[in-house]
């Protein structure tokens, strides 16, 4: 089962490369998607057995953060299906009115299912050097989707990303030698497993130091890909240049692919009794993410790049989560799924907004709410939701990692995490709330809304809605089984 | 067989100051590429027994990935491009070395401070391979053309490397063919990457790549 979820997108994926006609590559990345996510949804009935001696195997973190991206992957590719029209011939550029062409459709459907293969590896790792080898898997198959539209921004920002998080993951395998040296067997391949490391730990046969030490160099290669200030200079740049089916991909189940990454890496610190060392990191880097993207949210002129910077202010609080422990790391969890379902919704707006208005210049966006009406919607819902105002799931996750701080009485922290989420929140309210309204002259053309293009973002948006209010049983059990394994509420 | 390892160990430092004091593209490759090859073939050749197939079989496609594969992909794009030095690099070709020498220096210090468990390969292999780390980091900060950056990233990926001989790591053979193919893929990515550049600018100097900022244009 585990493989399968692995190969299946892996081998029809290699495949699409060689066929030619654009609708069945659409057509196998759709069916893909749907039996990958059916599959996913079967884990969540009883995990699957592991594979290849225990180095794969599902557990609750590992399976939430699978169904994620699994649920965003099916949405982004029926959203993508919406553009079908505009792939093949030459197209203008909206902003410096150069000619350029897309990739083939064969290439972006080819990488797409790698991407979610390698993704669902990354999930599934339960050894730190396959885990390695996965997270630096999805930054190959996911970086000629950002370079889709052929043209000199896309290219600087497939650069950048390419050779930032290589850079940052090479500082991740440095880290995951220094694991194997903080073994006594000098991991000799087995003993790297997540299980019989936890084991080791907890009989305290790890070397300090060069534990220690390996958490760094793997919270900074990981958070490299995360997007974590002050790593994350790649991510705006790739978010706003990508399609936006790919934009929503990156920020709502990449993004948290890594996170998991890390939160392997403070499982052992965990089990090793160093739990505080490892939150304090990640508290640090936390709150810096959340300042530096509030900073950057206010006054921002590309809309795109507003909502990347929003990721990383959302990975920001997603690291202060697990840094503030206890109830907070049960926030945490929540809180990844609410973001990503937000921001799914939110990058999907934005493509109908970017393939009507043609400018990515929140500035030249106005009377969205008159022109394109559902999108419209969609976009002021998106607003309250991204910034966790009730009724929305995000505000629960969030007043949870709130409590969390206020219950340990770390009222600096709460204060200071208040702060930057209410600067981010008037930052976001401005500029999307001016894109909204005004410009309802009469004479003014109202846009075609494709159902396929609304649709998934609609479905995000009753999600996230929905989860504000009830809980389903069997998500609560699965976020709580998850915030117990990275050490949070037990 | 300390010799061995030594005299290896040396060379590789060597090339070290070499690739921060040249700025001819052609022979960086060379250069890099030899470093990989050699530090492939290292765990066998300081190994005092006689090697096992797997370890073998290991060091062999590392070395020809890193001695054969990546030159190959590399002189392709460079020769798409016709580039054949390092413009202006940000950091002098003298004054990289120096740079390079102060590394070096930092490297033996962290590796003399180090709290080390139990013994390493040689003396000198945690030092050498800090060195080449920092080298690959350098390099990628101070040169301007992305091939230059290309290269840096392999030789960062060298030091890591190397790092893994000094401390006597197994990973265990599916991570380390993973590792190798990882590796593999993001080279050929980069180059294909580098020889898409060169077409949109006429250049491939990153200097140019600067339309994305958060600051109005």
């Amino acid at each position: 089962m585990i493989l399968a979820l692995i190969l299946i997108p892996a081998l029809i994926g290699s495949m699409v490369f060689f066929i030619r006609k654009p609708w069945v590559c659409r057509t196998l990345l759709i069916v893909t998607a749907a039996a990958h996510a059916c599959m996913t949804a079967l884990c969540w009935c009883g995990f699957p057995k592991p594979a290849l001696s225990g180095w794969l195997a599902m557990d609750a973190p590992g399976l939430l953060f699978l169904s994620i991206a699994s649920a965003l992957f099916l949405l982004a590719s029926f959203y993508r299906v919406s553009f079908r029209k505009e792939s093949a011939e030459k197209k203008k550029d909206f902003e410096e009115g150069f000619l350029f062409t897309n990739a083939p459709e064969a290439t972006f459907c080819g990488c797409m299912l790698l991407f979610l293969s390698t993704m669902t590896l990354v999930c599934v790792s339960h050894q730190f050097g396959i885990l390695w080898v996965a997270v630096e898997a999805t930054t190959l198959a996911s970086a000629p989707l950002i370079f889709f539209h052929r043209h000199r921004r896309s290219l600087e920002a497939a650069w950048k990303y390419l050779l930032i998080c290589s850079v940052g993951i090479a500082l991740a395998l440095l880290g995951n030698f220094f694991l194997a040296v903080a073994l006594p067997s000098r991991g000799v391949g087995g003993s790297m497993l997540l299980a019989q490391m936890i084991d080791q730990a907890r009989g305290g046969l790890l070397n300090a130091v060069w534990l220690k030490a390996a958490f760094v160099l793997l919270l900074v290669g990981y958070g490299t890909k995360m997007g974590l200030a002050p790593m994350h200079t790649w991510l705006p740049d790739a978010h706003s240049e990508a399609p936006s089916a790919v934009s929503a991909l990156l920020s709502g189940a990449l993004l948290n692919c890594s996170f998991l990454a890390i939160l392997r890496s403070q499982q052992v610190l965990v089990a090793a009794g160093f739990a505080e060392f490892g939150q304090g990191l990640l508290l640090l880097l936390g709150l810096v993410s959340m300042a530096v993207a509030a900073a950057l949210i206010v006054g921002q002129a590309d809309y795109k790049r507003m909502l990347a910077y929003s990721s990383v202010e959302h990975m920001g609080i997603l690291a202060v989560g697990v840094g503030i422990g206890g109830i907070a790391t049960f926030g945490s969890m929540f809180h990844a799924v609410n973001h990503s379902l937000a921001k799914g919704m939110l990058f999907f707006a934005a493509g109908n907004i970017l393939s009507f208005y043609r400018t990515k210049r929140a500035s030249e966006v106005t009377g969205l709410l008159g022109r394109l009406p559902m999108t419209g919607i969609l976009w002021v819902a998106g607003l309250f939701a991204i910034t966790g105002s009730p009724p929305f799931g995000t505000f629960v996750s969030e007043f949870t990692i709130l409590s969390g701080a206020l219950g340990q009485g770390r009222s600096f922290i709460a204060v200071l995490y208040l702060v930057l989420l209410a600067i981010a929140f008037a930052g976001m309210a401005v500029t999307m709330l001016r894109m909204a309204q005004g410009g309802d002259e009469s004479n003014e053309t109202r846009g075609r809304e494709a159902a396929l293009a609304l649709i998934p973002p609609a479905v995000l948006a009753v999600a996230v809605l929905a989860l504000g209010m009830i809980v389903p049983s069997s998500l609560g059990e699965m976020l709580r089984a998850a915030a117990a394994a990275v050490g949070g509420v037990r | 067989m300390i010799s061995w390892a030594g005299l290896i160990l040396v060379v590789l430092l060597l090339q070290n100051l070499m690739l921060l004091g040249t700025g001819r593209v052609r022979a960086c490759i060379r250069i890099a590429a030899m470093q990989g090859a050699i530090l492939s073939l290292l765990p066998i050749l300081s190994s005092g027994g006689v090697p096992t197939l797997r370890e073998t079989g290991i060091a062999a496609a590392s070395a020809a990935l890193k001695g054969i594969a990546f030159p190959w992909l590399l002189y392709r794009s460079l020769r798409g491009t016709g580039v054949r030095r390092e413009g202006a690099p940000l950091l002098s070709y003298s004054a990289s070395i120096v740079a390079g020498m102060a590394v070096l220096g930092i490297a033996l210090w962290i590796a003399s401070r180090a709290p080390l468990p139990g013994a390493t390969a040689s003396p000198l292999a945690l030092p050498a391979a800090l060195a080449t780390m920092f080298t690959g980091m350098l390099l990628i900060v101070t040169r301007r053309t992305a091939l230059m950056q290309l290269l840096g990233y392999i030789v960062l990926e060298n030091g890591i490397f190397a790092f893994g001989f000094a401390m006597e790591i197994q990973a265990g053979l599916l991570v380390e063919l993973g590792i190798l193919i990882d590796a593999f893929l993001a080279v050929l990515v980069m180059g294909v990457a580098i020889f898409h550049i060169h077409r949109a600018y006429d250049a491939i100097d990153v200097g140019q790549l600067s339309a994305l900022t958060d600051w109005d244009r």
